[in-house]
């Protein structure tokens, strides 16, 4: 699972900051049959967690709702320099993450 | 007849036939919120401070980008807990929940969701101090998902 993290480089304290992922994922939504006629199995996201350093700052559970490649936007507050990391499990147990550093000034 | 006076006809007949039709479009039944009780257990909830942005019509139910916003000064004191995604026809009508807190600033969601076909989606703002608040817009689909091979 590949994923693509976007936080800005730079920000002042107290600045609210966007963060966006995409991340790989087909979602499988377990509705679907393979060209044999089995059901193909429910593999979606269940939950991502964004975290700022050590503290957790957004948490999204997700179904087979949302999209294939799901993408999320969400804000925070940037407090100090450190690290944005973002940690997602699916349904079959695999665990990925992706993060990105921010440079806080002020 | 001349030819200026038959299109005349023409257009008022034309007028005449699609009334009706425009008045049966109009008269969707607006958004029934015992919809939400799978997220409000029963508390009230109002139709306000959340601001939900989808297309009226989507080409593709696989794919339709969602933005959440909730009015919130999103302080320790007053900020919003949770917002839900409910949607009125997908198998999984509960569709997600974002975990918000004050250190999110801002209480505002940009993501892309799968709808199985023309229905209402509501977005519902559980705030800190319990109450619940919700937007509803419908959306119409011209292909649904789910169904398809995508």
């Amino acid at each position: 699972m590949a994923a693509r993290i976007q936080v800005p480089a730079n920000a002042r304290r107290g600045d609210v900051i966007e963060i966006r992922i995409l991340v790989q994922h087909a979602m499988e939504t377990g509705y679907r049959v393979d060209d044999t006629g089995r059901p193909i199995q429910r593999n979606v996201i269940r939950t991502l967690t964004c975290r700022y350093d050590a503290d957790e700052i957004f948490r999204a559970d997700l179904s087979s709702g949302i999209s294939a490649n799901p993408y999320l936007q969400f804000n925070t507050v940037a407090q100090a320099s450190g690290t944005i990391t973002c940690t997602w499990v699916d349904d079959a147990g695999v665990e990925d993450s992706a993060s990105q550093a921010i440079e806080v000034a002020g | 007849m001349k030819r200026r006076e038959f299109i005349a006809t023409l257009g008022a007949a034309g007028a005449a036939i699609a009334l009706p039709a425009s008045q049966a479009i109009a008269q969707v039944p607006d958004f029934d919120p015992r919809m939400l009780e799978i997220v409000t257990r029963g508390a009230t909830i109002t139709r306000a401070r959340v601001a939900l942005e989808l297309p009226v019509l989507a080409d593709n139910g696989n794919a339709i980008t969602m933005k959440v916003a909730v009015a919130s000064p999103m302080s320790v004191a007053d900020h919003v807990r949770r917002i839900h995604l409910v949607s009125e026809r997908n198998p999984v009508r509960l569709m997600a929940a974002f975990h918000l807190g004050p250190r999110s600033g801002r209480a505002e969601i940009v993501s892309r969701l799968r709808l199985a076909g023309s229905q209402w989606v509501a977005a519902v703002a559980e705030m800190s101090d319990g109450t619940f608040f919700y937007a509803a817009e419908r959306v119409a689909v011209t292909v649904s998902a789910c169904i398809d091979e995508s």
